[in-house]
């Protein structure tokens, strides 16, 4: 018996690695989630609270945050259908890797049409 | 030989029965088989809901400059969007609470670890859903204190 575990088709492969993507990316979503609940609900203590607030999303260092959160979302969307189509499609588990091969290509460019808009809309001209 | 334990989720507490009878009609039902359905139920639907939700307030015109009070009222003036905004939140929430709970599970080995994790999850849960949806509900564009208008509102004119 050798004295650690053989490699396998999941272990340390796609597989593995794209669960342990959906882990991570799907905690970060969570907690902004309960910060953006609070933050939005400033616009029932006053408007200048929830305007003062928000403008902290509008600086520089914000906007390279949201860029990342939202490459997490994307992913996390993407690699999430991947997921659904393996347990539900006859051949999912069959195809599962080169899914993910979908799945991140689509994100690059989902992400990449994301990020220049938004970040020129964010960094330039205001 | 090492031996692999079964999951933590939905775990048969008595321990006596073999899992192959345990399918059905344990304590919990089938509230994990249902759990799991709901992740990818709610999750398409997300999908859709979220990328609408980024484009819209991102994406169009100026994007991020363009959010302030004004913004979201001109959103919630409209049922659509608090509908939109209402599904996002109980959605998300539900099935971003019912993935932090398998991860507490995966992780924390200690029992009592795990009680009082998955509690502070559950009432964090609780306090930004029915924060979240009175809010939605009771939002009102023109606030007013002690029958002064607060700045910024969108107040009809005298």
């Amino acid at each position: 018996m050798p004295t650690k575990p053989a490699g396998t088709l999941y272990r340390g492969r796609e597989g593995m690695w794209s669960w342990v993507g959906h882990r991570i990316t799907g905690v970060v979503i969570f907690f902004f989630l309960l910060v953006h609940v609070l933050d939005t609900s400033l616009v029932r203590v006053s408007p200048e609270a929830y305007t003062a607030v928000i403008g902290a999303y509008k600086n520089p260092l914000m906007a390279l945050g949201e860029t990342g959160l939202v490459a997490a979302i994307i992913f996390h969307a993407f690699n999430g259908l991947r997921v659904i189509a393996i347990d539900f499609w006859k051949k999912g588990a069959k195809y599962q890797r080169q899914m993910l091969w979908i799945v991140l290509a689509l994100w690059l460019v989902t992400f990449a049409g994301f990020a220049i808009r938004h970040l020129s809309l964010a960094l330039g001209g205001h | 030989m090492t031996t692999i334990e079964s999951p933590r989720s939905g775990k048969i507490s008595s321990g006596k029965i073999a899992p192959k009878y345990n399918r059905t009609g344990s304590s919990r039902g089938n509230f994990e088989m249902i759990a799991w359905l709901f992740m990818r139920l709610s999750g398409i639907v997300l999908v859709v809901l979220i990328f609408g939700h980024l484009f819209v307030n991102l994406l169009v015109g100026e994007g991020i400059h363009a959010i302030d009070f004004g913004f979201v009222a001109g959103k919630w003036a409209d049922p659509f969007w608090q509908f939109w905004d209402l599904a996002m939140l109980w959605l998300a929430m539900l099935h971003g609470t019912n993935g932090v709970r398998t991860i507490i599970n995966d992780y924390a080995e200690k029992d009592s670890t795990r009680f009082w994790l998955k509690m502070v999850l559950y009432a964090a849960t609780l306090v930004i859903i029915i924060l979240g949806t009175l809010v939605i509900f009771t939002f009102n564009p023109c606030p007013v204190v002690d029958g002064v208008q607060l700045p910024g509102g969108f107040c009809p004119a005298p």
